[in-house]
């Protein structure tokens, strides 16, 4: 079984933002809602690294361990969904996340934060809606996933630094590169999503 | 050229060399001769020893966003789902196994004398209603707060995850609106009855003697004993704790970071599981475990026997208000 994972090369990643303006426009995402961001590291000084960052659909992900309703959950290919049909909008999620990619649409009385979104993987949703119906869409976005193909952001990515694939695959990738240009900074957040890191 | 331009040329020149020349020193080369783009990095490893999380720059107004990774966060899911739920089960269970155990071995502990049948005021109906207000809220508080922490395990398997998520919607509100409430009612508890719950001397006396659960010894007391101040006190900062930790997670972020948001949440578990044993301990105290003591906070008025028995000091000085400045009278045996 594949186990789909995200690689965001840092060291080629020039901060384009092209994968953040294709997820928002692929699942109209709404304003103020960040599935996808790119975050730069030391910027304007030696050294400077932009990583994409979006839910890394962790192993064990610790957002699903702690949601006080079980809306979420891993699939078998190891993408993390969401039923935003049984979420109260607690925000513990994103107290959980690594990675802060849970977001919440409303800022409303006493930290009333609406139904949580967050990067699909672009599989649609974890709820009830058929896969790749307008509800689901309408809901979660699109389901890319169910028609065979991988999220927008690492497709659209101009300088292919941000992988998304299986994750043996995009392992091999990542090390020959570095093998062959002969510098990596690593795969940054593999140990605290996936547990295990990749050795070149 | 004359030989003016030729020097302001070449003055010029140099010092653009020099210019072009300062970062080139930046670029650090590797053992080969051959630049090295990684040498100035500074990889996610020691980062992360340097700072608890990794943090950069980012173009997007949310400032939450400009936190690349907080590991932290698998620290708290660790304490929310492992060390609380088995922490909680511990206390409470353990409460209920005890004031079981207390109710089997003492028993209910009766009025010695039996009823006198005469009754004399010990609480007046405003200091039952603050009580009642902070009771009946801490009651709600407690079942929804529960909820969150349990609800999953214990009632989502028989009601089904709609239903579930339904209550659990629910019951996160009921919790947001009645903490208010709460907080009321504490804040007048704590102001009507902070003057009799002053430690004193005699506490000592009532400790000695074992606190009126031991048959034969009379154990001395003011308006309120040495296990009512105890609760008092303890409740107070309880309260204030789980308000307090309360109140920033429901303005979350609102001069908060993610760090101070799971703190609050950790004080606002662990205080509320603690505060809920002493509660026990006390509802068992004020019904089960004590002959007329309940009446106290339900009518306001608790009989003479059972106020010689337990707050003989209290007592005197009521009836020394009531018959002005007679010797103190005793009660009709």
């Amino acid at each position: 079984m594949a186990r789909m994972k995200f690689l965001c090369d840092a060291d080629r990643c020039i901060e384009c933002n092209a994968c953040v303006t294709a997820c928002k426009n692929e699942n109209e995402v709404p304003w103020g809602i960040n599935r996808r961001r790119v975050v730069t590291i030391n910027d304007g000084k030696p050294g400077e690294r932009s990583v994409s960052m979006a839910c890394m659909h962790c192993t064990d992900a610790p957002c699903a361990a702690v949601c006080p309703v079980t809306c979420i959950y891993p699939t078998e290919d190891g993408i993390v969904l969401h039923n935003k049909d049984l979420c109260i909008g607690c925000g513990y999620c994103f107290y959980a996340c690594p990675f802060g990619a849970p977001q919440y649409p409303k800022v409303g009385n006493f930290g009333s934060r609406g139904k949580m979104d967050k990067c699909t993987y672009c599989a649609g949703g974890g709820g009830s809606e058929a896969a790749g119906s307008a509800e689901e869409f309408a809901k979660y976005g699109s389901n890319r996933f169910g028609e065979g193909k991988l999220p927008l952001c690492a497709e659209m990515c101009s300088t292919k630094s941000l992988l998304a694939g299986d994750s043996d695959v995009i392992a091999q990738i990542y090390k020959e590169r570095v093998l062959k240009r002969g510098y990596g900074s690593g795969a940054w957040g593999w140990m605290t999503a996936y547990r295990e890191d990749i050795k070149v | 050229m004359t030989r003016f331009e030729g020097i302001r040329l070449f003055i010029v020149s140099v010092a653009l060399l020099i210019i072009a020349a300062v970062p080139a020193q930046a670029q650090k080369l590797g053992p080969d001769g051959a630049p090295n783009p990684t040498a100035s990095v500074t990889d996610q490893g020691t980062l992360l020893r340097q700072a608890p999380r990794i943090e950069g720059r980012i173009d997007i107004p949310d400032l939450k966003a400009s936190v690349l990774e907080q590991p932290a966060g698998r620290t708290w899911d660790y304490f929310h789902e492992v060390l609380l739920h088995w922490g909680a089960a511990v206390v409470i269970a353990g409460t209920i196994l005890l004031l079981g155990l207390a109710y089997l071995i003492i028993g209910r502990v009766r009025i010695a004398e039996g009823r006198s049948g005469h009754k004399i005021l010990r609480f007046k109906a405003f200091e039952r209603f603050s009580h009642w207000l902070t009771a009946i809220s801490f009651v709600v508080l407690g079942l929804t707060g529960l909820n969150i922490t349990f609800g999953k395990i214990v009632l989502l398997p028989l009601v089904g995850s709609d239903t579930f998520s339904d209550v659990a919607q629910a019951a996160k509100y009921v919790h947001n609106f009645t903490s208010f409430s709460f907080v009321a009612g504490l804040v007048l508890i704590s102001v009507i009855f902070f003057k009799d719950n002053f430690l004193a001397k005699v506490d000592i006396d009532w400790l000695k003697q074992g606190g009126g659960f031991i048959r034969n010894k009379h154990a001395p007391a003011g308006r309120f004993n040495l296990g009512e101040k105890l609760v008092f006190w303890f409740s107070l900062v309880a309260g204030v704790a789980v308000s307090a930790s309360g109140f920033l997670l429901l303005f979350p972020f609102y001069g908060t970071d993610i760090p101070e948001m799971q703190l609050a949440q950790v004080v606002h578990a662990v205080v509320a599981i603690l505060f809920i044993a002493l509660i026990l301990a006390h509802i068992y105290i004020g019904t089960l475990g004590m002959e007329g003591a309940f009446e106290a906070m339900a009518t306001g008025e608790v009989d003479l026997n059972w106020a010689k028995e337990h707050h003989d000091l209290w007592l005197a000085r009521r009836l020394k208000e009531d018959h002005g400045d007679e010797p103190a009278a005793t009660p009709a045996e």
